[in-house]
């Protein structure tokens, strides 16, 4: 049997999803159903006087409208939608029920529901729902959150939620700034992204009133989080709620919260007893699901004559939005240990202030946290490398944690410890496959001939925390669960395997891979083993896909678990072999005596004797089932080295990415198809926060482009293809020596590109240019530095 | 009212709204759920189908408008058990992750190759300009399409 770990194995998945026979929440029909529309804020503040709901309710298919206040009343709710993660215990945290009563706190902020046959008829009596507002000045952007001249919340004396600090060494950071011979400030602006997961929201939860019980499809990365998080904010018992996620289009982040809708169509289709649906349209999707980013950043460096670091030094005012939702402060903190990034830093401190705004709640996006820290200390790098008068890769050559050689279970100032690194090698080869000496050369070419289409080249060396997480270091970070994942391996009498998984794939092709993490462990085909998972009452125990965390702890839990099998199989092999189970060798899925080569068993056969259980050892159960829950004893922490080739035109301010180069190192890899899957999907949502997209909003609050016609996705003509390769540098965190590849791309992407430009527009004496960096915002810049210079 | 066309093969005909879109009545009256709604300003393309052979947003057309046509869903392009070439290449090259732009992305890039059976990079690229992925970073959507080209 050829090698199945590593092995570019095509997906299992695709052929259903090819032939349009998968199932998303969408395509689900219930006999019944009634359709949830929303009646919504276009205010981003305001009082809600009253509202007359008689116009919608005798419009054609309408069974009923609700208003926030006659919702209220109906006692759906044992506590407001959960916030998991109270960074401080003095955290500001104004309650959030998934309809709004008396004042409104965003645009998009539902304060009536209509409940009709159909989804257009829902539409139209969305329209007739009078409500009387009365406008309260709006907080429109973090900016003006720090003034406090308005208040998002009416209630609040400021708007500030919290403070949260990392300062081990106080002292040491004030010497190194002290006795620095360099020293650079980055500020920078992440702006809000809006996730678009191509596939939109929705939710249709079906009562069974006979059984007592509720089923709720969700398009959801978290059934197991949601399922606790329903029973714990509705008072339905958690026993009696199943809930499934079906085919789920994407996710990164914005289908990892616990979200107004749900809880709306649980609890009405529990109360009346009929199936309850929603779908956000697009334009929707831009109020009613959390947007990721939303961060200013203040980085200090500190370094000698050298360009070594001596101390680096964060502030961050973070955009909560109007509430917090299920890990919205905690975003910032995830990034918070990584502003050091892939660096010696003697001194590290980092302090952040939340802030409410009356702008639709932020919380997990694609690198949560972690693409902006990687983009401070890299954009920072760059500005160091410039003023110490070497090259961005010599800057952080001169800074590599370890020195740019392997290092394991290292501490570093942020107080956390990485697995393992290998930082050097990496970088020969992104510049290597780059030919960074060729693009130089043509730099200087288009420089001395002053072409108008000048080149840049970016670099960036980042790290990510990945394998969320170990769940003591959970509680250290106060948040309200733990990090483990579960995973099942069961025999089944004719030999296939059936695999329970907690982990909640949405593309990652987790039934792939976990078929060949089996099938590797096992010895058996990859087609026998077939993955279960997204359902709670298939799989109970599991805490679901985020934060790049399910290979490195569920992928880890089902090898684990195949461990425990073997043990199993190896006692009653030897049983029925009558050998001593030491004296058995198990090996491509046969348990053979050692020393007689045609005693064996094939691992199907002790299946089959497990489930009859004529013959197993005296007091052992039958059957083969084990579980592993594996708890993580560190984080895993991937690493690699980007380089993006842009060519910025002048006269125009156009940005092309001519070529992208990334060198990626998760440790060891189950699926390089997969791997690379990841990898060119992060490095394009990366540079799409780079050169396009960035929700905006006016003063009052209101989202200026929230639908697809102004949010640039880029499509195929804005991208190139991207070269990839790998170093491999196994992670001590598990016993598989894997890391996590789902975010990489994206915590890499935004600097290299970022840095690119700046390195175009050096000559020019720019130094820095905000994100999106659209045409105009490039070609406006120029000028400045042209008349400044 | 009443509406006839020819879905995948076979003559299908409804009572509706005149107000319906091809892509629900696809969906939620013939039960051809493969075709996806991604967006509401026909600006993402999961929901392309073919109206005669030809590549169409079913979002943007009404159902009555394509009375009496002929149309081929994602449903409709394997045969006899068989993968479309097309989806084949998208399955080798690792073509989609969530599978939901996949449908519209497929359908779009059969019409493609009829068009122009022997693109470039660049003309792939340009002519999936209307069909938004979020997952693959569409180098691997390119590389299936110019692979099916042969
Ligand atoms: S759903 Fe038709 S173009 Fe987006
Ligand atoms: S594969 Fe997920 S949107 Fe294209």
């Amino acid at each position: 049997m050829t090698a199945v770990m590593g092995s570019p194995r095509l997906r299992k998945e695709d052929p259903a999803l090819l032939t349009g026979e998968n199932k998303f929440v969408d395509d689900i029909q219930a006999v019944g159903q009634l359709w949830m529309g929303m009646v919504r804020s276009p205010f981003a503040h305001a009082k809600v006087n009253g509202i007359n709901a008689e116009p919608a309710k005798s419009m054609p298919g309408v069974y009923a409208v609700y208003t926030g206040a006659e919702l209220m009343d109906m006692g759906l709710w044992a506590a407001p939608l959960p916030c998991a993660w109270p960074v401080t215990p003095d955290m500001v945290n104004p309650p959030h029920y998934p309809v709004a009563t008396d004042e409104v706190h965003h645009v998009g902020e539902i304060v009536a529901v209509v409940l009709a046959d159909s989804r257009y008829e829902a539409a139209d009596a969305v329209e007739k729902v009078e409500v009387d507002y009365a406008e309260l000045p709006a907080v429109g952007s973090v900016e003006a959150a720090l003034t406090d001249a308005a208040t998002a919340h009416s209630d609040h004396a400021t708007n500030k939620a919290f403070t949260w600090a990392l300062e081990p060494n106080p002292d040491g950071v004030n010497d190194a700034f002290a006795n620095a011979a360099h020293t650079v400030t980055g500020e920078f602006l992440q702006q809000r992204l809006i996730p678009a997961a191509m596939e939109p929201r929705g939710v249709l939860a079906i009562p069974s009133p006979h059984g007592g019980d509720i089923t709720m499809y969700t398009s959801t990365q978290v059934p197991h989080i949601l399922k606790v998080m329903m029973a714990a904010t509705t008072g339905i018992s958690e026993a009696k709620i199943r809930i499934i996620a079906p085919a789920v289009g994407g996710g990164f982040g914005a289908k990892l919260n616990v979200n107004p809708d749900e809880s709306l169509a649980l609890t009405l289709a529990n109360k009346l007893g009929r199936p309850v649906r929603w779908t956000e349209t697009r334009t929707e999707a831009a109020f009613s699901t959390h947007q990721g980013r939303g961060q200013r950043q203040k980085i200090e460096v500190a370094a000698d004559a050298d360009g070594k670091l001596l101390g680096v030094r964060v502030h961050l005012d973070a955009d909560m939005g109007a509430y917090m939702m299920l890990i919205t402060p905690g975003v910032p903190l995830l990034g918070s240990f990584l502003y050091t990034g892939v660096y010696d830093v003697p001194a590290f401190g980092f302090t952040c202030d939340g802030w409410f705004t009356n702008l639709t709640p932020t919380d997990a996006y694609r690198g949560a946290g972690r693409p902006e820290a990687s983009y401070a200390i890299e954009r920072a790098m760059d500005m160091l490398a410039q003023k110490v008068g070497i090259t961005p890769e010599e800057v952080r050559r001169r800074n590599y944690l370890g020195g740019g050689d392997a290092f394991e279970n290292l501490d570093v100032a942020s107080t956390l410890t990485f697995d393992s690194g290998h930082y050097g090698p990496n970088l020969d080869m992104a510049l290597n496959m780059a030919k960074i000496a060729d693009l130089r050369a043509e730099q200087q070419r288009r420089r001395d001939a002053g072409e108008s289409k000048q080149l840049g080249i970016g670099l960036c060396t980042y790290v990510e925390i990945c394998g969320l997480a170990p769940s003591r270091a959970l509680a250290g970070l106060a948040y309200g669960a733990g990090g483990w994942e579960a995973g099942t391996v069961r025999m089944l009498p004719t030999g296939k395997v059936e695999v329970v998984t907690g982990s909640t794939p949405h593309g990652q092709g987790h039934e792939t891979s976990w078929s060949m993490i089996v099938a590797d462990k096992l010895g058996v085909d990859p087609d026998d083993v077939e993955v279960l998972h997204s359902d709670t009452a298939i799989s109970p125990l599991g805490l679901d896909t985020y934060g790049s965390r399910s290979l490195a702890v569920g992928g880890v839990a089902i090898s684990m678990a195949c461990d425990k099998v073997i043990d199993k199989a190896r006692l009653i092999a030897a049983h029925q072999l009558e050998a001593n189970p030491d004296d058995l060798e198990f090996e491509s899925g046969r348990f053979g005596v050692k020393g007689s080569p045609d005693k064996g068993l094939l691992i199907q056969e002790v299946a089959y004797g497990a489930f009859t259980a004529h013959n197993l050892p005296d007091g052992m159960e039958p059957n083969i089932n084990e579980q592993m829950v594996f708890d993580p004893p560190n984080f895993a922490f991937p690493f690699g080295t980007h380089v993006a080739v842009v060519e910025v035109d002048e006269n125009t301010g156009e940005t092309t990415l001519l070529d992208y180069i990334a060198v990626d190192d998760c440790g060891n890899q189950v699926n390089p198809l997969i791997v690379e899957g990841q990898v060119h999907g992060g490095i394009v949502q990366g540079v799409a926060q780079a050169l396009f997209e960035g929700a905006e909003y006016d003063e009052d609050g209101q989202c200026k482009n929230p639908s697809f016609l102004d949010y640039l996705v880029p499509s195929a003509m804005e991208v190139p293809s991207i070269k990839t390769d790998y170093t491999y540098t196994p992670s001590t965190s598990n016993p598989m020596g894997v890391k996590g590849v789902g975010e990489a791309g994206t915590i890499g992407s935004a600097a290299a590109v970022i840095n690119g430009i700046c390195d175009a527009l050096s000559p020019y004496g720019v130094s820095d240019i905000e994100m999106p960096a659209s045409p105009m915002r490039v070609w406006k810049t120029i000028q400045d530095a042209k008349a400044g210079a | 009212m009443q509406i006839q066309m020819n879905v995948n093969g076979a003559d299908r005909s409804a009572d509706i709204e005149a107000r319906t879109l091809l892509v629900h009545f696809l969906r939620e009256d013939l039960g051809l759920t493969g075709t996806n709604v991604g967006c509401d300003t026909s600006s993402c393309g999961a929901c392309t189908v073919h109206v005669n052979g030809e590549s169409v947003k079913s979002c943007t057309m009404l159902a009555v408008s394509a009375n009496g046509e002929t149309v081929t869903t994602i449903e409709g392009l394997a045969s006899g058990g068989e993968m479309h070439p097309m989806q084949t290449s998208f399955m080798e090259n690792h073509g989609l992750q969530c599978g939901y732009c996949t449908p519209g992305m497929v359908m779009a890039s059969v019409s493609l190759l009829k068009e122009n059976p022997n693109p470039s990079e660049a003309e792939v690229r340009e002519g999936l300009e209307g069909n938004l992925c979020r997952c693959t970073g569409y180098h691997n959507i390119v590389k299936a399409v110019l692979a099916a080209a042969g």
